[in-house]
């Protein structure tokens, strides 16, 4: 692998090689000034250590099991093996930063809490952290997603969110993002912005990553012996930085992260934003982003709710960079048909986000001895009508 | 007239009018700068239309999203202005990736060739501002412009004084654009900022709708700015010009 010797993590000031750092408008500077300078000592701290572990354990289910796949590693002759973060409370990985954060907010004294959310699940995880502490909790939505993940928005109103459909823009995650921001830039004083991925501005990015990174460090003792790759899907990528974090550093373990690439990364339609698209900040990072010439955002597409981001975390944009992950993607039907083969050879109905993921293994030649860790990012019951109407067989 | 200058000799109130360029028209831009220069505005802030303005409220990311349609771009804005004899100092605000897709350097230049003196972009923080733009804007003789707000400590108003070198823009409360809750509420924030004695004028933007407004805004500072009240006014404009000297003398009335 030719490879440049940079660092995979973030600098002193919120970069990873070129991207990141804090593109906000001085509106939000205390906010994130006082995020800054605390979020390490509070979140290394042993009194939260105690109690985010002790919730993980206890309210999520962590560890979640490492499953060794046997009929899925036959039909692709090599052992696979997935990190079921499926079986988390809530139904993925999501509520894993959720928690954390709301204990952050706490320890701020903030009483607010606001979230971003596109398939919604990031949304239920929030309502969910904001019911078990008591805390006022406010989704920002796009009108086009409340109306395609309608079971998560109820869910959302019976924790007791409010979700507020958003009508600007594209009415999609970008622009619930944008709204969650002016949200914030409003309530400066006693709101805490939980943001679902691994990306806005520094230190968001890290902090999720550090959050998620419970779900490598239980792989790291899980597994008999050191998998050959990790696979995750990307969006944001919270899911794929937890996975592939304590191994980044590893360079024997092949790190694989999947983008949607929608109705294929030629058609227009499509959320492959590493393959196609160029530097340019977005949501106060600066990152890897689908945009004309002039800068403006390009809308994506893709089947899957959690996907459909025109941008990418900025740590996996510099992880493309310096070629330490690698990223390819996968179409809407290449996804869906391997769900169903998961489902058919396990039992186990993937989230549309998670079955990209799976759909790489269609794509590379494996050999008996490779140990293929997937990881699991959610579970696939918000997506049942989708695949009824999209069965590819 | 630069932006500098302006704010030496003028003692008066100074008004500055923003509106979104490409709106309503894709061809608004000269007409309207001929008609807020002869209604008597000081200064004019050109927004640059973005899909993604992250301080705006819903007005401006209308007027936004309108000009986009109308297909304005920035290469299409600095066409415009050097079609325009005007001389009333101008500044441009947009956002950050507009300006990085353009480039740094040839934007920089493009508004000096086109008569822009000071740029405001709320997204581009001073600390990265200084690390790796400033020397560009200053051969440029740009003023970057940066935004104070009532969160703003007074250890950093200080520093933004330092590194201002035409106005500070007091935004007067939390909050994006397009509010109409007037300013009277931000009293005890304009007091303070009169108070600290920047060597730096400031003027003030946000919240201003009205002659009152206007008026409160100049009694502690050197004056308004007012964006989201002038682009609903012009929105479904059939006399631009009539219209936008209608509302300059209503602001001063």
């Amino acid at each position: 692998m030719n490879k440049e010797k940079t660092s995979n993590h973030i600098d002193n000031e919120g970069f990873y090689g070129e991207f990141g750092g804090a593109f906000i408008p001085e509106m939000l500077h205390p906010n994130i000034e006082e995020l800054k300078s605390s979020y390490i000592n509070i979140i290394e701290a042993e009194e939260f250590q105690k109690e985010f572990k002790e919730l993980l354990r206890n309210y999520v289910g962590r560890p979640t099991p490492i499953y060794h796949a046997k009929r899925l590693s036959e039909h692709y002759q090599t052992q696979i093996f997935l990190k079921r973060e499926d079986l988390c409370h809530t139904g993925a990985h999501k509520i894993n930063n959720a928690l954390g954060q709301i204990l952050l907010a706490q320890k701020l004294n903030k009483t607010r809490i606001i979230a971003e959310t596109g398939a919604g699940q990031h949304g239920v995880a929030t309502a969910t952290a904001c019911a078990l502490m008591g805390m006022k909790c406010v989704v920002y939505m796009g009108a086009v997603d409340v109306e395609r993940q309608a079971p998560n928005v109820a869910r959302m109103k019976m924790l007791g969110a409010e979700v507020i459909p958003v009508e600007s823009g594209s009415k999609t995650l970008k622009d619930a993002t944008n709204e969650a921001i002016r949200d914030w830039i409003t309530n400066p004083r006693d709101t805490h912005y939980i943001i679902g991925s691994v990306v806005g501005p520094h230190p968001y990015p890290d902090l999720v990553a550090r959050l998620q990174s419970v779900i490598s460090e239980e792989i790291m003792s899980q597994m008999p012996e050191e998998p050959s790759h990790i696979i995750a899907c990307v969006g944001g990528g919270s899911n794929a930085i937890g996975a592939f974090y304590h191994f980044l550093d590893k360079e024997q373990v092949e790190l694989i992260g999947v983008e949607a690439a929608g109705k294929g990364i030629h058609s227009n339609e499509t959320a492959a934003t590493l393959t196609l698209g160029n530097t340019g900040v977005l949501h106060a990072s600066m990152t890897t982003l689908l945009q004309t010439k002039d800068g403006q955002v390009i809308e994506p597409h893709s089947i899957s709710a959690g996907l459909d981001y025109p941008g990418i975390g900025p740590q996996h944009a510099h992880l493309h960079q310096n070629k330490r992950v690698k990223y390819v993607s996968a179409t809407d039907d290449e996804a869906v048909k391997a769900a169903f083969l998961l489902t058919q050879k396990e039992g186990i109905i993937p989230a549309l986000e998670s079955a990209h993921a799976f759909a790489y293994l269609e794509q590379q030649k494996w050999k008996s001895t490779d140990r293929v860790l997937i990881n699991l990012s959610g579970r696939g019951d918000k997506d049942l009508s989708t695949y009824t109407k999209y069965n590819p067989y | 007239m630069r932006l500098e200058e302006l704010l030496k000799q003028e003692t008066k109130p100074l008004l500055s009018i923003y509106f979104s360029a490409g709106f309503p028209q894709i061809d608004s831009l000269p007409v309207l700068l001929e008609s807020l220069e002869s209604a008597g505005a000081d200064m004019v802030e050109i927004g640059i239309p973005y899909s993604d303005p992250i301080s705006d409220g819903p007005t401006i990311q209308h007027s936004n999203s309108i000009a986009l349609e109308n297909g304005i771009s920035l290469e299409l804005i600095f066409q415009q202005l050097e079609s325009s004899s005007t001389t009333i100092p101008k500044i441009m605000m947009g956002y950050f990736n507009s300006i990085l897709q353009f480039g740094v350097e040839a934007f920089c230049e493009r508004c000096s060739e086109t008569g822009i003196t000071g740029i405001i972009l709320p997204d581009l923080p001073l600390e990265i501002y200084q690390k790796k733009y400033q020397k560009t804007f200053e051969k440029h003789q740009l003023s970057f412009i940066l935004l104070i707000t009532p969160e703003t400590s007074e250890e950093r108003i200080r520093l933004i004084d330092n590194h201002s070198t035409s106005f500070i823009y007091a935004v007067s409360s939390a909050g994006t654009t397009g509010t109409k809750k007037g300013i009277q509420g931000a009293k005890k924030y304009l007091q303070k900022i009169q108070s600290l004695n920047l060597k730096t004028p400031v003027m003030v933007g946000f919240n201003i709708s009205r002659p009152e407004d206007f008026k409160f805004a100049s009694k502690y500072t050197r004056g308004g700015i007012i964006g989201s009240a002038f682009i609903k006014h012009i929105e479904n404009s059939n006399h631009l010009s009539q219209d936008t000297h209608q509302f300059i003398k209503y602001i001063k009335s």
